[in-house]
């Protein structure tokens, strides 16, 4: 029971942590492009960005399902070459970038707004590329952006549950995270062990909020 | 040498305005667009550090083309040997003082000379602080170091100096001359202060609906009426009273008011704000010696 337990934690962080550092790589050209861009067709990729905030998460998981299925022409072409990403922890990662997405992109595409233009001017007019002008310049400027991004995305990817169960069912090891197995413990009335792992996830994220909130208003004077 | 012959379409406040730049700058000199705001001051600016393009035209620095619309040539700025001063500084907040001069640097020898220049600017006691923690002048100066240590061809100062109280304005003038006199970099700098202009160009251009409609020297600029006068004093009309049968002139010179009589036609030609001249020409002038006394009295 209590290396089930263990397991099943390590399942959940590992989830986060992939999800957050695949979001946070995504994230900052995906955000760079909604502030700079002029193209036109700008506003649609907002939307769908923003979408998970206002979809229930079953919508986005019996969607997701839909494509992984065998039946359907992306699920027909990923069988063939030997990927399944229905009920399976890489399946999982791909619902759970698409359902975070928001919740990385949002802090670091208001926080590059505030940006001065002249900043990556000045940048530029000393030689220097887009790309080294992001890193070395852009990227520490908006730094509590950046961190706000991964904290929220990170506790939202642990405490994600709709799509989860639509595409990832309830494997051990495999695709059963913390809660899905809250959900699952109180199905068959153990609530000792639900309560185990509920307090946990409790605890876990209250503290990286509050260390991430603490650590931010130090150095930054407040979250942007 | 530089030449600019750049034509480019700017949407202002006050609508679509046809551009059209014609300007050719030796080396060492130093230049000032000069003009009100909305002008297009600082877009010439930007078309030559290549943060604008222009619709048309040709921009040659020392035989390099950096833009020629004819064969579709248009350098980024990165390959443009410009140093920019912005309007706002815009010093990287999350470097030094000495961070921001040497991120700017490319090579080894760049690197070293990045104290020299920090010496230069008097900013060496500060070199270790963020931009934060600096007062409006001491950024201006971070962000002119910044741009010197490429070894620019061009420097190009947009209202470097605007945003400063006329104290630290002017003490800044009397470093960006010294500096100019000492590097001999090509200086291209936006002002409409008058003093400035006069103190600091060789060359004034006046720049007006997107044109450089005259270039002469400064004081050829500002008074343009070949006076028999042998003293004349340039200020700001402050404040025009009627005191029958005579008006009474409140102009600012410098930093110091003076007031003066016109008649009715003079103070016709005048308003508040505008600049004027005033000469003595009928009568000789006063002299009298600055002692301890006067100082004080000045002062």
């Amino acid at each position: 029971m209590e290396s089930e337990f263990l397991s099943t934690m390590a399942l959940t962080f590992k989830l986060a942590a992939i999800t957050t550092a695949i979001l946070l790589f995504i994230a900052i050209p995906l955000a760079s492009f909604l502030v700079f861009s002029k193209m036109r067709f700008k506003s649609i990729i907002e939307t769908i960005v923003s979408m998970p905030l206002v979809l229930p998460p079953s919508v986005l998981g019996f969607y997701l399902l839909l494509a992984f299925s065998p039946a359907s022409a992306i699920g027909n072409f990923l069988t063939e070459h030997g990927i399944h990403l229905a009920f399976s922890f890489e399946g999982l990662v791909i619902g759970s970038v698409l359902f975070s997405l928001p919740f990385m992109v949002h802090p670091i595409q208001s926080a590059l707004a505030q940006v001065p233009h002249s900043i990556f001017e000045a940048s530029y007019t000393l030689g220097k590329s887009k790309f080294e002008t992001m890193v070395r310049v852009i990227l520490p400027m908006i730094r509590s952006g950046l961190i706000s991004g991964i904290t929220l995305a990170f506790a939202h990817t642990v405490g994600e549950f709709g799509v989860i169960l639509m595409i990832g069912g309830n494997i051990p090891d495999e695709t059963r995270v913390a809660s899905i197995a809250i959900y699952d413990e109180v199905e068959s009335l153990n609530y000792a062990m639900a309560h185990q792992y509920a307090l946990t996830l409790f605890v876990v994220t209250f503290s990286i909020l509050l260390l991430v909130y603490t650590l931010n208003k130090k150095s930054l004077g407040g979250i942007q | 040498m530089i030449t600019i012959d750049a034509k480019k379409n700017l949407h202002t406040a006050t609508g679509d305005l046809e551009a059209h730049y014609e300007l050719s700058v030796s080396n060492g000199e130093f230049i000032t667009l000069f003009g009100t705001s909305g002008a297009g001051k600082t877009t010439l600016l930007r078309l030559i550090a290549g943060l604008e393009k222009p619709d048309s035209g040709i921009i040659e620095v020392n035989g390099d083309v950096w833009f020629d619309s004819a064969r579709r040539i248009n350098l980024p700025p990165q390959q443009r040997s410009v140093g920019f001063v912005f309007q706002d500084y815009a010093l990287f907040p999350s470097m030094s003082v000495r961070e921001n001069l040497l991120f700017a640097a490319e090579n080894e020898e760049q690197r070293r000379n990045v104290d020299e220049l920090i010496e230069l600017v008097e900013l060496s006691a500060l070199s270790d602080r963020h931009p934060d923690t600096l007062s409006g002048g001491q950024k201006q100066r971070v962000a002119l170091a910044r741009a010197l240590v490429r070894r620019p061809k061009i420097l190009l100062l947009d209202e470097p100096l605007s945003a400063l109280d006329p104290s630290m304005r002017q003490k800044l003038q009397d470093e960006l001359a010294l500096i100019h006199s000492k590097l001999g970099v090509t200086t291209l700098l936006v002002s409409h202060d008058i003093t400035e202009t006069v103190k600091l160009s060789d060359r004034l251009a006046s720049v007006a609906s997107g044109q450089i409609e005259k270039i002469c020297s400064p004081m050829e600029f500002f008074s343009p009426h070949a006076l028999s006068g042998k003293l004349q004093l340039v200020g700001e009309v402050l404040k025009i009273e009627k005191d029958d049968p005579v008006f009474i002139i409140t102009l600012l010179v410098g930093s110091s008011l003076v007031r003066t009589v016109a008649s009715a036609d003079e103070a016709s030609l005048l308003s508040v704000g505008a600049h004027a001249i005033i000469s003595t020409k009928a009568f000789n002038p006063i002299l009298i010696p600055v002692t301890k006394r006067t100082t004080s009295l000045l002062i």
